[in-house]
């Protein structure tokens, strides 16, 4: 116990030494973030003090941008970890820096999850009703107390995993097997898990046919094996270039090839909801029409994005399922980029602001995100990118520069 | 720390509540006690869930309540408490062939339950329809503003709270900080909220009204009567929505939507007595409710009197 606390400490330690050393470009890139930041900060505070006046959102369409950023993020969470199956399958030599950076990013994700939560809730000061014991969790009737408890465990569960892997190394100390196998295997189903209740939330309202739909969790799910991954893949391809990160490269034409299905899964889910909703033609249908700007809602303002998302997700298909395009690296990272974009759109838009509108009883507000919903939601993205981006710097010294306690000992 | 352990002994153990002061105590130190409205924030901020509060713990919340909205307002606002009665189902009625879509109910309400009035709130809303098209809200007119009513060729339906017996938006609360009391009347406490708006994309009805902006009500239109659960003025950031006038109904009185409808197509009672006029009116029309297939079994009840 006193041995785990000491190598902690040097650890917490080493990481703050090796965070503030860098390139000047990544001195620039942490700035820039900031400077994101900061101005998120500054609209929050304007939010905070005149209230969520200031978003477009209103009593017809309650939830917004916030709270599809949230969606899209869990499954940004919950796809990073999964990579971990296929590393373990196919043998990837690096599954520990696989599981290390997948872990991080699902850390990081999880930060924004907690924040997007956070600025879209009237009154942050009392989250506290949200704790077990001092407050009232009202669990398991509400789909949102449990999203609480799924997300903190998950967050815990890869916080843990990832200390401890890089405190031992810092140290110079072995990995307990023992402990992280075991952690890695329960962080799998907790992964489907997060996503799964996260679409619950939505699909378990009577009186919103739009997300109450039995596919809506399956479809979570597929879209986010296609943004996770994408995210991952971009990150390795860069991981190797500038570190001694070795991921071969029939590691990285495997994920390509797995994304391929998830994608082609993906698209045939929402052909399935298009086909349902279009051919029973019933009254559940004008929520897919104000999506595509079609029917009654030609100046529908959520038909653009609803429109790119479907073109990025088949043109992203068409680039990575034909073998020849997606093994040459600019169409594939291309395709990476389309994916990511169309499940953001996706998640961030298309899901839930057609569940609103037209609302629960006919009248059609039209939504879009308002300035500061912009400026907050950009400064929660850069932190985590923030976060990401310093654990990244961290764990990068310790596993490919070779960083340890020694190294300071020896300097100082 | 001395109010503490007195609180101790006199519960037999350190109550939530006090162990939440007493916690923010030790952090904030003595710097925080001693002045009026600090005692307010702690005695309304760390408490414990309202239905598990003693009774003398309601009541010195509701003593700095008071205090805090006659600064606020400089009015003497009477917070009441007044339980559910034993035997009592209420219940509600409207029969379409008679309303008019006159609104009066709408501003009836926001004067009695003291909604915002910039931004405005209003928990009842009015749809007007065409008779051709009979009942869709799709085709419904939230907004129409016309010289006279009622228009040729159209009729009117008020939507404000359906009190569920099974209601969606309780169940996803995710602090229980809305339930439905024994007498029927879906509440939300207000201090208690956390403003996430679940319960909006939940309720089937448009019911609730969120406070996107700090409320702002002139102080002489004030209605000081008000109840804990019901009509006190809310704050920025909580959810909002009919109560049957709580504060009214559970004195015997009729809401004030039924009070001011010039046509009497508003009807309220008690479900469990068989003399109701209530009882009454779901024994000899035929009634119905709004989105039947959702399970919600709403206790507001449309109907055709003539």
């Amino acid at each position: 116990m006193k041995r785990s606390f000491e190598y902690f400490r040097n650890f917490v330690r080493g990481s703050v030494s090796i965070m503030v050393r860098g390139s000047a470009r990544y001195y620039a890139w942490v700035a820039l973030l900031a400077i994101v930041v900061l101005q998120g900060a500054v609209a929050y505070s304007h939010q905070l003090h005149e209230g969520l006046a200031l978003t477009n959102m209103r009593d017809p369409a309650s939830w917004g941008l916030y709270i599809g950023t949230f969606a899209f993020l869990v499954g940004v969470a919950a796809a990073a970890v999964m990579l971990v199956i296929p590393a373990y399958v196919y043998e990837w030599k690096p599954i520990k820096e696989v599981v290390i950076f997948g872990e991080l990013l699902a850390v990081a994700a999880l930060v924004a999850c907690i924040l997007f939560v956070t600025v879209d809730i009237g009154r942050p000061e009392r989250v506290w009703h949200l704790f077990p014991v001092v407050g009232t969790l009202h669990f398991p009737s509400s789909l949102l107390a449990w999203d609480m408890l799924v997300l903190s465990f998950y967050l815990v569960l890869n916080l843990v995993i990832v200390t401890h892997l890089l405190v031992r190394q810092y140290n110079r100390s072995d990995y307990i097997h023992g402990l992280v196998t075991p952690l890695v295997i329960v962080s799998i189903p907790a992964a489907i898990g997060i996503h799964t209740v996260t679409a619950f939330l939505f699909n378990g309202l009577g009186g919103r046919p739009y997300w109450n739909s039995a596919i809506l969790a399956p479809r979570f799910i597929a879209s986010a094996l296609c943004s996770g991954p994408a995210i991952l893949l971009i990150l390795f391809q860069l991981l190797r270039r500038v570190t001694r990160f070795e991921i071969r490269d029939a590691a990285i034409d495997k994920i390509a090839e797995l994304m391929a299905y998830t994608m082609g899964v993906n698209l045939f889910f929402l052909g399935a909801e298009i086909f349902k909703e279009v051919y029973t033609n019933s009254e559940h249908i004008i929520h897919l029409q104000y999506l595509f700007g079609t029917g009654p809602f030609p100046d529908s303002p959520i038909r653009v994005y609803a429109w790119t998302s479907v073109i990025t997700a088949v043109a992203a298909f068409v680039l990575f399922v034909v073998p020849r395009l997606r093994r040459n690296r600019v169409l594939m990272n291309l395709g990476a980029v389309l994916i990511f974009l169309s499940v953001f759109f996706e998640k961030g838009v298309a899901l839930v602001v057609p569940g609103f509108t037209p609302d629960v009883l006919g009248q059609v507000y039209a939504y879009s995100p308002s300035l500061v919903e912009f400026r907050v939601s950009a400064g929660v993205l850069a932190l985590a990118a923030l976060v990401y981006t310093l654990m990244v710097r961290v764990a990068s010294a310790i596993i490919f520069e070779e960083i340890t306690i020694d190294t300071y000992r020896t300097a100082s | 720390m001395i109010v503490m352990s007195e609180k101790a002994t006199k519960h037999g153990a350190v109550s939530r509540r006090s162990f939440l002061a007493g916690l923010a105590g030790a952090i904030g130190g003595a710097a925080l006690s001693g002045c009026g409205v600090n005692d307010e924030f702690f005695t309304t901020y760390f408490r414990a869930h309202y239905r598990k509060m003693s009774r003398e713990e309601i009541d010195e919340m509701v003593a700095a309540l008071e205090r805090r909205y006659k600064r606020e307002y400089d009015r003497d606002i009477h917070i009441d408490t007044t339980g559910p009665r034993e035997g009592v189902l209420f219940a509600y009625a409207l029969d379409i062939s008679r309303c008019i879509g006159c609104r009066r109910c709408v501003y009836a309400c926001v004067d009695e339950n003291n909604q915002s009035r910039d931004p405005q709130i209003h928990w009842i809303q009015v749809y007007e329809m065409d008779k051709e098209k009979g009942i869709d809200f799709t085709e419904g007119n939230l907004y129409y503003d016309v010289d006279q009513v009622p228009r040729e060729g159209h009729f009117y339906m008020p939507v404000a709270c359906q009190h569920c017996e099974n209601p969606p938006c309780t169940k996803v609360c995710p602090v229980g900080a809305t339930w439905k009391e024994d007498d029927g009347i879906v509440v939300i406490d207000y201090d208690w909220c956390i403003g996430c708006r679940y319960c909006m994309a939940a309720c089937p009805y448009g019911a609730r009204h969120f406070n996107w902006r700090t409320p702002k009500i002139p102080s002489d239109e004030i209605n000081p009567d008000t109840h804990y659960l019901g009509n006190r003025p809310r704050y920025k950031g909580v959810v909002e929505k009919c109560t049957f006038c709580v504060q009214r109904t559970r004195k015997g009185r009729y809401p004030a939507c039924v009070e001011i409808c010039p046509v009497g197509a508003r009807k309220f009672g008690n479900l469990l007595d068989p003399d109701s006029e209530i009882r009454h009116i779901l024994e000899t029309k035929q009634i119905f409710v709004l989105k039947k297939e959702l399970n919600t079994h709403p206790k507001f009840f449309y109907y055709w009197g003539v």
